[in-house]
């Protein structure tokens, strides 16, 4: 019960893009096609389930034990950068037919503030491994279902006609703020 | 360029929130209201000051191959320093700003401005661009505070003005997307004209 609990929660109540505003740069710049927006959301699940393990057992296996928990920030951003790379290497590596899906999306990847973001409010609030790897997968498949939505709005907005001063990121700010008050509907679910 | 100019473009002409769109997890996240805004705004100006003075000092040992974890690395302490001073003089703003404030690491306006500017310039240019960008983001985020509290909440800087609820929706996440698209729009508008 408690693991839907943090599902639905993640994915859907408290969505780390429309409600925690975290990975807003890649919600605003790869939505342009449903697409991109597919390979995207893939590589953020990979990478910030895997940034989210490995993050968790540094802090509590060698942070808290030193007492070194201001090192937090630090030692997470460079864990997460290193990992991109890593997976980067072994994907070519590997398999190239994934790496050719999302291999243009790891780079921007590091200063995906979601990633980060999760990592911090996983240790933050306590979960356990089991709980923070569940959060992580939800939150990152609630950023990919967004973004897939906002992209195929942005698609369809194409062929629409906008004002010349909303043309751009104006309607495209605007459109989010509706998406995200469709998502407040969903408050109280749990 | 003369050091006016470096210090104007990044209030007006480049200001990285509403021209350049940069650093918007934080400019969404935390403009719940003005006196937020200009926290967390001032926080960001710190670090981008130091930051860009340190990398500009430092610019000529780093190997060009791993200077952007080396700038990571610099930024991350920075935040950290940052993150403990706010901890220790002013925990109300800290604890309202949570999240946001490990997260100015991510901000890509000080890896943007360290990369594209610091690591090329000398240090007081260094400084200056820092601090013209850092206010720019400043004035961005408490402007947006300041519109939503004031929609939101019917006050101004904590100062309640009409004794009633505001409308609500622009205090919570929503409002924060509406509110910014139309400031980027307005300013498209005045662009055209002028």
């Amino acid at each position: 019960m408690e693991i839907i609990i943090i599902i639905v929660g993640a994915i859907l109540v408290n969505n780390i893009v429309l409600a925690q505003f975290l990975g807003i740069c890649p919600f605003l710049g790869v939505s342009n096609k449903i697409s991109t927006a597919i390979g995207m959301s893939g590589a953020v699940v990979f990478v910030m389930t895997l940034a989210t393990l490995v993050t968790y057992i540094i802090y509590a296996y060698l942070l808290i034990p030193f007492g070194l928990e201001f090192l937090q920030t630090i030692s997470f951003i460079l864990v997460i950068a290193s990992l991109v790379q890593m997976v980067e290497i072994i994907l070519k590596k590997i398999s190239p037919p994934l790496y050719q899906a999302l291999g243009v999306f790891l780079p921007l990847i590091t200063t995906n503030c979601a990633v980060l973001g999760v990592a911090i409010i996983v240790v933050q609030q306590n979960f356990t491994l089991a709980g923070g790897l569940i959060f992580s997968i939800a939150s990152a498949i609630g950023f990919g279902l967004v973004l897939i939505i906002f992209a195929g709005l942005r698609e369809q907005m194409e062929l629409v006609e906008v004002p010349k001063a909303m043309k751009g990121s104006p309607i495209a700010l605007i459109t989010a703020g509706i998406l995200s008050l469709a998502f407040m509907g969903f408050a109280g679910l749990v | 360029m003369n050091q006016l100019q470096n210090f104007t473009k990044g209030l007006i002409k480049e200001n990285p929130v509403f021209v350049l769109l940069l650093g918007m997890c934080p400019t969404l996240g935390v403009t719940t209201s003005a006196i937020n805004g200009l926290g967390m705004g001032l926080a960001t100006l710190c670090v981008l000051c130091l930051s860009n003075i340190i990398i500009s000092l430092i610019k000529s040992i780093i190997p060009d191959k791993v200077r952007i974890p080396a700038f990571i690395v610099v930024i991350a302490s920075l935040v950290t320093i940052v993150q403990m001073f706010m901890e220790a003089f002013v925990p109300s703003l800290y604890e309202s700003l949570g999240l946001f404030i490990p997260l100015i690491v991510v901000n890509c306006i000080i890896l943007g401005r360290a990369e594209a500017f610091a690591s090329k310039n000398n240090i007081f240019s260094s400084f200056i661009d820092g601090l013209g960008m850092g206010l720019g983001f400043t004035l961005a985020l408490t402007i947006l505070g300041a519109i939503r509290e004031l929609l939101g909440a019917y006050s101004i800087f904590g100062l309640k003005l009409i004794q009633t609820d505001g409308i609500i929706v622009f205090v919570l996440a929503p409002g924060a997307f509406l509110a910014l698209g139309f400031i980027i729009a307005f300013i498209n508008s005045i662009k055209k004209t002028a």
